[in-house]
């Protein structure tokens, strides 16, 4: 316990990546030599798949890995000034996990966090329990829309209407509603799009993608800035097509394996050493350009 | 002798009659996300139970809304009794590239 409470006393940026965008294209940077106090005042931290209620191998004590990521963060010297979290809060969507979750969550020092549902937060069908603490900013609807220092950041619904292929998708609503929601902002303002599964296909095999992905990106095109921020699949993966930047944040539960490796998309069992450097979360801090750098911190 | 043997034939294709293979619950297996068997005939009256054998959860969730499992940790269960004739197809909400038929009739 006191290994891994040491462990986790720093976040390490050693497997991260950080993101600049100029002429209008992200391009990544080794962050081997990077300290986490360098990078600047975070805008906002993407937490992700936090899956409390798992006990399985692949990580006994969650709320262990989960609350060195917290105390990590609230040690930063500037701490973000807020949160999204892109899903899968709890493994078995249970009252009592959501309960746990909301306490541990309730001590990040951000003032306030914007939650989307992965499938583990729905699994009863219409997702009561997660609506019944998230549903409000929503309407109960899930995808909502806000603008934060000059950011507008839309967060999507991708896990409650799936494809018979098995990819997410976001169902006729909600695509006429994006449609809608970014028809007539100016170009010049970025945008942050987050969601649970990744909005692009990384493996259709193991459904991680979105079916309605290149719609999504068609009404995105225009824009000079994009993120788009996912979670679902535990490890980074990311793209960059013209001026999105397409990004999957690790898990801070356990990791999953590469796409197609084994027998399924489940939890990754590797030997203790290696978990820390395995789990982390997302920060982004805007840069000199009003755009948005990210970069991934891990426990290691 | 033979006509009470007789009379225990006809009662028992009488009951067969009725309620075929009712007797015993059928099993399928969740593991390597796949149910075990994906395709299952079976008649009105059987009780179907699954079981997850693998570490990440599963549901059993009709795509007709008939009958819908919690999610099923590893080694949990969850039994559906199937009275009426009909195609049944279900899908793990969790991961619904796994799919599967059972069959009443």
């Amino acid at each position: 316990m006191t290994n891994r409470r040491d462990a986790l006393k720093c976040l390490g940026v050693g497997a991260g990546t950080l993101f600049t965008l100029s002429g209008g294209v992200f391009s990544a940077f080794d962050m081997a030599e990077a300290r986490i106090e360098d990078v600047g005042t975070p805008l906002f931290l993407q937490i992700s798949d936090t899956h409390i209620g798992f006990n399985k191998d692949a990580n006994p004590d969650v709320i262990g890995t989960l609350n060195g990521t917290i105390d990590a963060i609230n040690a930063l010297p500037s701490p973000p000034a807020f949160a999204l979290h892109t899903g899968d809060v709890t493994h078995l969507s249970k009252a009592s996990e959501f309960e746990t979750a909301n306490q541990l969550l309730s001590r990040l020092k951000v003032s306030e966090m914007h939650v989307v549902p992965g499938e583990h937060d729905v699994t009863d069908g219409p997702g009561a329990e997660f609506f019944a603490r998230f549903g409000k900013p929503s309407d109960n609807r899930g995808f909502y829309s806000f603008d934060a220092k000059g950011v507008h950041f839309v967060a999507l619904v991708n896990v409650m209407n799936f494809k018979p292929n098995g990819l997410g998708a976001l169902g006729e609503d909600q695509l006429a509603w994006l449609k809608d929601d970014l028809a007539g902002r100016s170009a010049s303002q970025p945008v942050v799009v987050f969601a649970h599964m990744p909005l692009w296909t990384v493996y259709e095999p193991w459904g991680w993608g979105t079916g309605e992905g290149e719609q999504i990106a068609a009404l995105l095109r225009r824009f000079g800035s994009v993120t788009v921020l996912n979670g679902h699949i535990h490890q980074i993966v990311q793209k960059v097509e013209g001026n999105i930047l397409f990004h999957t944040a690790r898990s801070t539960a356990y990791p999953q394996p590469a796409a197609g490796v084994g027998s399924g998309p489940g939890p990754l069992l590797v030997p203790a050493g290696q978990l820390p450097g395995m789990l982390g979360v997302t920060m982004a801090v805007p840069n000199r350009k009003r755009r948005l750098s990210l970069t991934d911190a891990t426990l290691a | 002798m033979h006509s009470r043997l007789f009379a225990f034939v006809l009662l028992t294709i009488s009951a067969t009659g009725l309620h075929p293979v009712a007797a015993a619950d059928i099993s399928v297996n969740i593991k390597n996300f796949d149910y075990s068997p994906m395709e299952l005939n079976i008649a009105p009256g059987t009780t179907v139970v699954w079981k997850n054998l693998d570490g990440e959860p599963h549901t059993i969730a009709s795509v007709d809304g008939m009958f819908r499992s919690p999610a099923l940790d590893q080694n949990d269960s969850y039994s559906f009794t199937f009275n009426r004739p009909g195609v049944f197809k279900y899908i793990c909400s969790i991961h619904p590239k796994m799919k599967a038929t059972i069959t009443v009739k």
